[in-house]
């Protein structure tokens, strides 16, 4: 791999690694079972250098924000690494926001160029709100001939065959702004420096090296901050290679790692559970006998890595298994939220270690993981190297808030100074989260300080970004909280959002606002529905800019009723 | 071509079949998230079955924001 202290930012580690393995396979991009392109180190430069000096024909500066709105596939990558090469500051944005949250955080970010696919433009062209579209250059991907594009240009037209300057940045230099939320209320975009992406890659490299030959599955997004780490620059620093597969379907997921000899694949804890469930349902189905001599080699398996995994061994006693992943697998990666400890362990009795960590986008991507040394079902980990963790205001059992310290804490929310310094204090980084080392250095997490909930497919949704689907509903007041944070419990699992309702002086909460709430949650991505609703008929604590008083309210509620006081919807 | 009220039919048995719930208790607008208790990857199963069922190929962005039956039939209809 490249030695990355060597490097300032990550366009030069990039360039770097483009130069350094020239016929290297670097991305293949697939759709379903077909391929639709390969590259090597040598041809990803060929395909990005002439877009970047297209892009600085059209005057992209030095420090000029640009976003990209793709799912994975390879012109996101292409994309990126010209913005980088440029100087420019990436704002990766979430293909699955609606087109109105796009504009929202487009606007926020104040991105000049964006670079978004078709399907996505189109939306946006949709929306209300599109003609205050600040971006002066939109490239538009695979859009079919004769579409409508409006003002933008088409992506593979861009181009241009001088050679482009190179633009160096600093280690202090903003390389990303990732938002972590404030897709409806305040935004907060993480600005990410180029020194924050080196050092996390090479922390996380150090731990779990890539080489060249070595395949990395991308299914994650890669605009969140796991798969553009280990699905972009930790691969390209070491000469690996990366599969796009531009669909989440699980029978071209299983394809996949047996056509691509996958290595490695980081997953969200629900689709962790659901290669599981595949799995036992395979076992399940075989006959006794073969059930049994299963059985025996994985409970042999279990006992011979207990100490550290063996991959090579694990292959020899449970050859079908391993070939059913590719016959190349070496772990898994999982992330975004929790995963329960015996699937964590199944993988583990197969002979495919998880390496179950636990982070945020703030912190640089992870913050801790687990290292097999030996494996631990029950925690998400030991901090990185060069990470500091500590728990703040533990209480008798040792459990407090997360704070963190290392070089790979972000260096700001974008133009919002208050809500960073509340953020980073004295350089550490109040995570929100609640947690306790142990003995061993290991963290385990027990749940949140903070309100939000996460989902079991690892999106973090705060009530603030919700409240706007509810905006002149027909009640005095409202406002959504997530119901661990109400009432507090040590769980990870089962989070769910409530609205609390404080209907008009003498007017009940009639079957008219149910169904007013009900229809306007159906409204909202699945995922970011609420469970029910309180009715509450005391007037809000609000600020002195009438803003709810959130912390206040809470500490209300929570001494008057209890969560059996929430109406299903 | 099929009509938009025979297409939301096949859909609505195909689900019934597979995730085996009783075909007469799901209807048109429901949230097939909620009322089949699925979860996204579990949806994403359904759509491969109905693409084999009506032989076409929906990529996996024409799901995003969809959660009923009759809007699924939409964009399936879209496609035949």
């Amino acid at each position: 791999m490249l030695d990355l202290r060597e490097y300032q930012s990550l366009g030069e580690a990039l360039r770097a690694a483009l130069e350094r393995w020239p016929e290297e396979v670097c991305l293949i991009e697939a759709d379903r079972e077909r391929e639709k392109a390969r590259f090597t180190y040598k041809q990803f430069k060929e395909a990005a250098l002439p877009l970047a000096c297209a892009m600085q024909n059209a005057g992209f500066q030095t420090g000029t924000r640009a976003a990209i709105i793709m799912t994975n596939q390879s012109k996101w990558l292409i994309s990126a690494y010209a913005i980088f090469f440029c100087g420019g500051v990436l704002v990766p944005l979430d293909y699955k926001l609606t087109a109105a949250e796009q504009l929202h955080l487009l606007a926020h970010s104040k991105a000049e160029f964006l670079i978004v696919e078709y399907h996505l433009w189109r939306a946006i062209m949709q929306a209300d709100g599109f003609k205050n579209l600040a971006a002066r250059v939109v490239l538009v991907t695979e859009a079919p001939v004769g579409a409508d594009l409006g003002a933008a240009k088409r992506w593979e037209e861009f181009k241009s065959d001088r050679e482009p300057n190179f633009v160096p940045r600093s280690r202090q230099d903003a390389a990303c702004i990732v938002y972590s939320s404030g897709t409806g209320g305040q935004p907060k975009g993480c600005v990410l420096t180029h020194e924050n992406y080196l050092e996390q890659c090479m922390a996380l490299t150090a731990l779990y090296p890539f080489w060249p030959g070595v395949r990395y599955l991308s299914i994650l997004p890669t605009n969140h901050a796991i798969d553009f780490m280990i699905g972009f620059i930790g691969p390209f620093t070491c000469g690996a290679a990366v599969v796009h597969l531009r669909t989440l379907r699980p029978e071209y997921i299983r394809e996949a790692f047996t056509r691509y000899k996958i290595t490695y694949m980081t997953l969200v804890p629900m689709v962790l559970k659901s290669l599981e469930r595949g799995l036992r349902q395979r076992f399940a189905d075989l006959p006794k006998g073969r059930r049994a001599i299963l059985n025996t080699l994985i409970k042999t398996n279990r006992a011979l890595t207990r100490r550290r995994p063996n991959v090579n061994l694990s292959r020899r006693l449970l050859p079908q298994v391993h070939q059913a992943f590719g016959g190349e697998l070496r772990a898994f990666f999982v992330g975004g939220a929790f995963t329960e400890p015996s699937t964590l362990q199944f993988f583990y009795d197969l002979g495919i270690p998880v390496g179950n960590g636990y982070g945020c986008t703030e912190a640089g991507t992870v913050i801790t993981v687990n290292d097999f040394k030996p494996f631990r079902a029950d925690t998400v980990g030991k901090p990185l190297p060069g990470i500091a963790v500590k728990i703040l205001n533990a209480d008798s059992e040792g459990i407090g808030e997360v704070a963190v310290r290392s070089k790979t804490i972000m260096s700001q929310y974008l133009d919002e100074p208050e809500m960073t310094s509340q953020t980073i204090v004295d350089g550490w980084l109040l995570t929100g989260d609640l947690g306790r080392l142990d003995a061993a250095g290991h963290l385990q997490l027990f749940g949140r300080k903070k309100n939000m909930i996460v989902t079991e497919e690892g999106k973090n949704i705060y009530p603030e970004d919700v409240e706007t689907a509810f905006e002149s509903l027909a009640v005095k007041e409202f406002c959504v909280f997530a119901a661990n944070y109400l009432w507090p419990q040590r769980s990870m699992v089962g989070e769910q959002l409530v609205i609390v309702l404080h209907p008009e002086a003498g007017k009940a909460i009639n079957k008219d606002l149910v169904d007013d709430v009900a229809a306007r949650n159906r409204q909202l991505t699945n995922y970011k529905r609420i469970h029910g609703y309180l009715a509450w008929d005391r007037d809000f604590p609000l600020t002195a800019s009438m803003k709810i008083k959130r912390g206040e309210l809470a500490e209300q509620i929570r001494g008057s009723v209890d969560r059996s006081a929430v109406v299903a919807l | 071509m099929s009509s938009l009220q025979s297409t939301t039919d096949e859909v609505l048995r195909l689900a019934a079949e597979h995730f085996k719930v009783p075909r007469e208790q799901l209807t048109p607008d429901d949230d097939f998230f909620k009322k089949l208790g699925i979860n996204s990857l579990q949806a994403l199963d359904l759509l491969t079955r109905i693409e084999h069922h009506f032989k076409i190929e929906l990529p996996d962005y024409e799901l995003q924001g969809v959660s009923d039956f009759r809007t699924l039939a939409e964009r399936i209809q879209l496609r035949l």
